[in-house]
């Protein structure tokens, strides 16, 4: 059976769809929170890829190497902030975060 | 054939990896599968023909940030059945709002959007991959002439991105005790050696 795009893009929408749910269902847990953000990267990630490999375009695969970079910045910007913020106050819960009473 | 199985098992336990990763119970367990998924989604790089971006994803992501992941999870001393409180609480709504995305998604892909005759890339900014160039020297290539400048960039926000995460998490803390090796070697026979006269009879106050 041929693989094509579509099955491609399903895995990337099915990724894209469990980090938004484990962002739902880990509401009060940071970390779990950051990891789901970098499972639906992934899935921006495979879908970048995927056009770029089936319609013979190369700058998809460019793009997607700009997508790592700055997730990679933001994970380790992201987890610098949580480290303080348990230093700060002892918990990562997310809904202590309400000292700017936003 | 073969193509397919590697597709079928590499996306099937990119899934597997994923759902594991929002409902483990051990956060511990969660980057490890995390490290799975990141592991599979470079399989699939390599089957679409991106080997240069799965090697990136495996050296980057594997080992760097989800190592990044595990120290802090392993470093902060959390209680983490306190922060699973809310999990069944959340679960439906969760639920309905992944799977109504995920219908909508699968929707757009249904309608055949997807496939490359159905999409014009509009004017001439395509750069065709070429045949008999390899995955990383075509990316080089295309990387470092037309989007030498997007590059730059990228190296900046890393840069950025480091100096603010140790000025972030940097701290000095007060009280502590540290051999400051200039102060010693400063010292001079005439500021820290006192000479007292004690007479006899009596101590001396220190």
């Amino acid at each position: 059976m041929e693989i094509g795009i579509e099955h491609y893009l399903t895995v990337g929408a099915i990724l894209f769809s469990l980090g938004m749910f484990g962002i739902f269902l880990n509401r009060k847990n940071v970390i779990i929170i950051l990891m789901s953000i970098e499972l639906i990267l992934l899935a921006v990630n495979i879908n970048l890829v995927a056009f770029s490999s089936f319609h013979n375009d190369l700058v998809g695969q460019i793009f997607a190497m700009f997508v790592l970079t700055v997730a990679a910045a933001e994970s380790a910007i992201g987890l610098a902030i949580l480290v303080i913020y348990f230093r700060n106050r002892g918990s990562i819960d997310v809904e202590d975060i309400n000292q700017m009473r936003g | 054939m073969i193509a397919a199985l590697a597709f079928y098992m590499f996306a099937g336990l990119a899934i597997f990896a994923g759902l594991m990763v929002v409902v483990s119970r051990n956060p511990v367990h969660s980057v490890l599968f995390l490290i799975l998924a990141f592991f599979n989604a470079a399989g699939l790089f390599v089957l679409l023909g991106a080997e240069f971006l799965a090697m990136i994803l495996i050296i980057v992501y594997v080992g760097a940030v989800a190592v990044l992941f595990l120290f802090v999870v392993m470093m902060l001393d959390i209680d983490f059945s306190e922060l699973r409180q809310g999990f069944q609480q959340y679960l439906p709504l969760g639920g309905l709002v992944g799977m109504i995305v995920l219908g909508e998604l699968l929707l757009v892909l249904a309608s055949g959007l997807g496939r490359p005759e159905m999409v014009r890339i509009p004017g001439s900014g395509a750069v065709r991959i070429a045949q008999d160039v390899e995955n990383t020297a075509a990316m080089g290539q295309v990387l470092f002439t037309d989007y030498i400048y997007l590059f730059q960039a990228a190296g900046m926000i890393l840069l950025v991105s480091m100096i603010g995460a140790i000025v972030l998490a940097h701290r000095t803390r007060p009280g502590v005790k540290k051999q400051i090796i200039a102060d010693q070697v400063a010292r001079t026979p005439a500021e820290s050696i006192e000479l007292i006269k004690v007479e006899t009879g009596k101590g001396v106050k220190m």
